[in-house]
């Protein structure tokens, strides 16, 4: 079995009460960073560890935190992204869940460096009851002086609350989080200013998710070269893979980066479900273009990922297997983002209604000939034409469906045309 | 403030809104607070709100009609929400959704006569492990099958 970081506590009982996370050395990194440490040997080691953003686009972490200026005469603030609404994404719940306290450490260790007083935790609306262990974390915390004022004799303070959002997978956009959490509608924002610059209240921002400031205690406690040693030089540490589909044992398994994907799903997860077939895997979360069964011979890293022309995401695995029909899947991809468009962009809005309505009629046994053309001209129509990312996460899974598997999605049309 | 929120959710209230510096950011929990309360949010909710957190009334309704958790019309004691999203479908969501259907004698997006139960799906929950999954209000409930959705419907009052 591979060695556990973020995942080691998991299994022990009541390691989400601080008492127990103290006993099992936790807090320790904050008690290094905060009296042994200046801010900027924190951002050297970050940067140093190649720690790459969890939530999906893969930035480093000590780089979005370098971009923040140091000297600014309003309040910087860390949204912490937990919104985790890209579908077959799970692995931030278990976090929050078995480890709040990780994130905590890990949340005040990144204020400090980047000299922030104020964090939110955007989580989404539906994990309520995981929002209210996050603030019994924080009470739990406060009382012991690791939050508020004066931290640990440092003469830090910080303050963290949770935000609770409503439904709505374009939150976990950066900029969209920080419109909600202003108070308004997730419509993304242009880009540049970036949230570094203008964030949240038009002041400096930085917005990580729960898994990549997970890391940071690790990171502290044992350095830059040891973090790189646990996956990649170019790509430091664990990876939380969550498998879910057809797959006899779903859920999460933390693993050195560059796994091979094939390994996760016939190894880890214990190959497909009651002797299956694989037709075709999603790795990382719905929006990540589709392997075929011929194609999962690949690392589970970002670069390997962008080399097969997919992406590593969030980390999520979804299977298929062969009893499945690649229309169906089509549909329900189309089904999500034309459900969670804003709205706010013409091509987005537009497109991926479009490509639903095409999809449904095919479903529906009415499809005609040419309509896998027009998919495919809409959805390429999508890429590279939005604001946010929301457009290319629509665009590049129906791409991928269907051109890979465009013979299955004719012989559903055949004799309709 | 309104006389028509208990003690308990005004007080809620005035400490969402001290964690922010401007007082709108407090709207999405402050909405969540509201409907924890009365249900849903209806016209006199989004007037009142909006006196609250300084905005005006149309502010507040965009915001209720963006985010698919804020209930503009009252639901069922029990809002039972079945995930349509591809794992979940993949291991047969479809099935239950129409076995809830049903069993419940109600279309998606209806309310049992008895105000019971409120049935809709929902996309991806973050529960996949557990697929078919579904939420009822805020509690999650993985592994469906028609049997295990007859026990716990049985064992809600």
């Amino acid at each position: 079995m591979a060695e556990k970081l973020l995942t080691k506590l998991f299994d022990v009982e009541n390691a989400h009460t601080i008492d127990i996370y103290i006993q099992k050395n936790g807090y320790r990194a904050i008690q290094k960073a905060l009296k042994e440490m200046t801010p900027e040997q924190i951002l050297e080691e970050v940067k140093a560890a190649n720690l790459r953003g969890r939530g999906g686009a893969g930035f480093p972490a000590g780089v979005k935190w370098g971009f923040v200026p140091k000297t600014v005469d309003k309040p910087k603030y860390l949204c912490v992204n937990a919104d985790e609404g890209e579908p077959g994404t799970f692995k931030d719940r278990y976090i929050m869940t078995h480890n709040p306290h990780l994130l905590l450490e890990g949340i005040i260790i990144s204020s400090y460096c980047v000299g922030i007083h104020t964090a939110y935790i955007y989580i989404r609306g539906e994990y309520e009851v995981i929002a209210l262990r996050l603030e019994e974390a924080i009470a739990e915390a406060y009382a012991k002086g690791y939050l508020g004022k004066d931290i640990l004799g440092s003469g830090f303070d910080l303050d963290v609350y949770v935000h609770r959002g409503a439904g709505a997978y374009i939150c976990g956009e950066e900029t969209a989080l920080l419109e909600s959490l202003e108070g308004k509608r997730g419509n993304p924002r242009l880009k540049p200013p970036f949230p570094a610059s203008i964030g949240l209240f038009k002041c400096p921002t930085v917005i990580n998710n729960i898994e990549t400031l997970a890391n940071v205690p690790l990171i502290i406690l044992n350095g830059a070269d040891w973090f790189k040693q646990k996956g990649l030089p170019k790509d430091g540490g664990t990876r939380i893979f969550g498998v879910s589909g057809m797959v006899a044992k779903p859920g999460i398994y933390e693993l050195p980066i560059g796994t091979p994907l094939k390994d996760i799903i016939f190894e880890h997860a214990g190959g497909m479900k009651k002797g299956k077939k694989l037709k075709a895997v999603i790795p990382g979360g719905m929006s990540a273009p589709v392997l075929t069964a011929d194609e999962i011979n690949v690392a589970m890293d970002f670069d390997s990922l962008v080399e097969a022309k997919s992406m590593l995401g969030s980390g999520a695995i979804i299977v298929i297997d062969q009893d499945t029909s690649m229309l169906e899947v089509l549909r329900l991809v189309a089904k999500f983002y034309s459900h969670e468009s804003c709205g706010q962009c013409t091509p987005c809005r537009i497109g991926n209604a479009w490509i639903r309505k095409t999809v449904d009629r095919m479903a529906n046994g009415a499809g005609q000939k040419g309509d896998i053309d027009n998919i495919i001209r809409v959805a390429s129509n999508i890429l590279g034409k939005t604001l946010c990312p929301l457009g290319d996460a629509a665009a590049m899974p129906i791409l991928s469906i269907t051109q890979k598997f465009r013979e299955e999605l004719e012989s559903h049309i055949k004799g309709q045309g | 403030m309104s006389p028509e929120f208990s003690d308990q959710t005004k007080q809620k209230i005035a400490e969402v809104i001290a964690r922010y510096p401007q007082k709108k950011a407090a709207l999405l929990p402050v909405l969540h607070l509201v409907q924890q309360e009365i249900g849903h949010i209806s016209a006199a909710e989004e007037i009142q709100l909006a006196g609250l957190l300084e905005l005006k009334p149309i502010q507040v309704r965009e915001v209720v009609t963006f985010y698919t958790m804020y209930n503009r019309q009252p639901v069922g004691k029990y809002h039972i929400q079945v995930c349509s999203n591809l794992s979940c479908s993949l291991l047969g969501a479809q099935s239950l959704i129409d076995y809830l259907k049903d069993k419940l004698g109600i279309d998606l997006g209806e309310t049992t006569s008895d105000k019971k139960f409120t049935l809709t799906t929902v996309e991806c929950l973050g529960a996949c492990e557990h697929a078919p999954c579904m939420m009822v209000n805020f509690d999650y409930y993985g592994k469906l099958s028609k049997k295990t959705i007859d026990e716990i419907l049985d064992h809600l009052e």
